[in-house]
């Protein structure tokens, strides 16, 4: 006798496109799915949405003409890659910079810091379904956005930095409002924690997900909270000293497991960590000039260069080959993100595609910055 | 092994003169290497074995050559460590993704970006451009350019 019961359902396997207008995704980003079931067999970031072409535009542009350009590649810490570009120039060429410009510079990024990681902050738990704590870390970047708003006159794609200094001084109102606002976010520090960190659904999501220990980040040449996560101790600002770093004290914050909740508490306490850097630097603020020499058309001599900051994601290098001239003869970008991002080709297998978001949020990734 | 175990090792590895130390400070790495282009290889495997990881991956477009530029950097104060290999138009050379996943997309983008063919990558795919541009953009005779240098120029004598 045949049976009533329809035919099994054949095991096979899905392909799912995820995005690339995912709202997790935070950018333009296709993550190609092969599923079998609710499990991921293999996960294929495709980039590239956004490509700009910004390595050929420095080619025919001169390098001060550049500048605005490093801003638009990671646009939530674009002072970083301001501070970046401008620094790897300025040491090719050998233009000093006064005290004063390396103190507002440093205070300046440290603030952009903090306002990414502050969105990052929102948008994750957002991604993991809480909505309140968007709102007290929008809240809190306001303030930021309005002082360097101030300052800078922008407040995402700054382009503050000048060869040999900054384009505007800073004033009293200026310290006060970040004095203000050191002392708001640290009041409001435990209402985050109390909010997000010891919620019993945040853990459930963040506890042993999307672990990256220091052999797979080694391998895949991982910067930035995802390394410190797993515990390396691995910061530029320490390990390749620039601008006034050396004179301020802070700490590199780091994880064990290498996990999302890992990476999570490393951003956090960077926060705090930022805010001690941008107080000290405001104590010692030196008065005197904010521009130093720079020649009106910079040409660095022959030969090629590296210079690499920390941003809010990890290692930002800025490769430059000079011929002498006033246009770059090649530039370029070493992305954080990219690295960051390529090792979820490995990490994601293997896991449920709800923890994709959470994988995928943990990293922090700014897609353009990738696609340049 | 450590990163002067490296240094050390790389004497086996390439000849004493393609090998030079530079001033960090000036240049933003502290040795430079040249290498032939059946050196890429062991070169990434001694670089792995000292724990340094593979930090970028770019070309140069030169008059007479391309010049792929391999930074190697370790998880510490100032030990980077930049190789540079020349490729002629149509060549090929060998992949250090059975070494570094990172050199997976590394590679990816050097390949889109100026054209340059990788051995036995597993899957040598356009990163940046769609899949059906027809260009490498990164090269000097595409696009807006200011003059086009030869290798020596840059690379010639010292400057550090």
């Amino acid at each position: 006798m045949a049976s009533q019961l329809p035919e099994p359902i054949v095991e096979q396997t899905y392909y799912l496109n995820m995005g690339p207008q995912h709202p997790s995704t935070h950018g333009v980003l296709r993550l190609f799915l092969k599923l079998d079931g609710e499990y991921i067999i293999e996960a294929d970031p495709i980039v590239g949405y956004g490509h700009r072409g910004h390595e050929k535009m420095a080619e025919s542009h001169l390098y001060e003409q550049f500048l605005p350009n490093t801003s638009r590649m990671d646009y939530l810490s674009g002072l970083l890659f301001n501070h970046g570009y401008v620094a790897a120039v300025e040491k090719m060429t050998g233009i000093e910079v006064p005290p004063r410009a390396e103190y507002i510079r440093v205070i300046s990024v440290e603030l952009n810091r903090i306002s990414s990681h502050l969105l990052w902050f929102g948008t994750y738990i957002m991604d993991l379904g809480g909505f309140t704590p968007f709102l007290y870390a929008f809240d809190d970047r306001e303030i930021i956005l309005d002082i360097l708003d101030r300052i800078t006159g922008s407040r995402l794609t700054y382009s503050y930095c000048r060869f040999g200094g900054v384009a505007k001084d800073v004033d009293d109102e200026f310290v006060r409002a970040t004095r203000e606002f050191i002392g708001r976010l640290r009041s409001r520090w435990d209402d985050y924690h109390n909010l997000v960190t010891k919620n019993v659904i945040f853990i459930h999501r963040t506890k042993g997900v999307g672990v990256i220990n220091r052999e797979t980040a080694l391998r895949f040449g991982c910067t930035g909270p995802v390394l410190r996560g797993a515990g390396v101790a691995y910061d530029i600002r320490r390990a390749e000293p620039y601008s006034v770093y050396p004179e301020l004290e802070f700490e590199i914050p780091t994880g064990a497991a290498g996990d999302a909740f890992d990476r999570y508490m490393v951003r956090l306490q960077e926060i705090e960590q930022s805010l001690r850097i941008i107080e000290q630097a405001l104590e010692r603020l030196p008065a005197g000039p904010i521009r130093g020499r720079a020649p009106r058309k910079v040409r660095p001599p022959k030969g090629e260069f590296y210079f690499a900051v920390e941003s809010a994601r990890g290692a930002v290098g800025f490769y430059i080959v000079s011929d002498g001239t006033g246009y770059p003869y090649r530039l370029k970008v070493r992305s954080p993100s990219l690295s960051n991002l390529q090792v979820l080709t490995e990490t994601l297998s293997g896991t449920l595609v709800a923890d994709t978001i959470s994988i995928l949020g943990s990293v922090d990734i700014v897609v353009p910055e990738i696609d340049r | 092994m450590s990163f002067d175990d490296f240094k050390e090792g790389l004497g086996a590895l390439v000849e004493a003169s393609a090998v030079r130390p530079t001033d960090f400070g000036k240049r933003g790495f502290s040795l430079e290497v040249t290498a032939k282009r059946d050196q890429v290889e062991p070169i990434a495997r001694a670089a792995r074995e000292a724990d340094l990881f593979l930090e970028a991956m770019t070309a140069v477009d030169f008059a007479d050559a391309f010049q792929v530029i391999y930074l190697y950097n370790a998880f510490g104060a100032g030990s980077r460590v930049r190789v540079r290999v020349a490729v002629n138009e149509g060549e090929s050379l060998p992949t250090v993704s059975t070494v570094y996943d990172a050199a997976l997309w590394h590679e990816r983008e050097v390949f889109d970006l100026f054209g340059i063919p990788f051995d036995n990558h597993p899957d040598l795919r356009r990163l940046l451009l769609p899949e059906d541009a027809d260009f490498h953009p990164l090269r000097k005779d595409f696009g807006k350019v200011h003059g086009v240098r030869s290798t020596d120029e840059i690379y010639g004598e010292p400057t550090a």
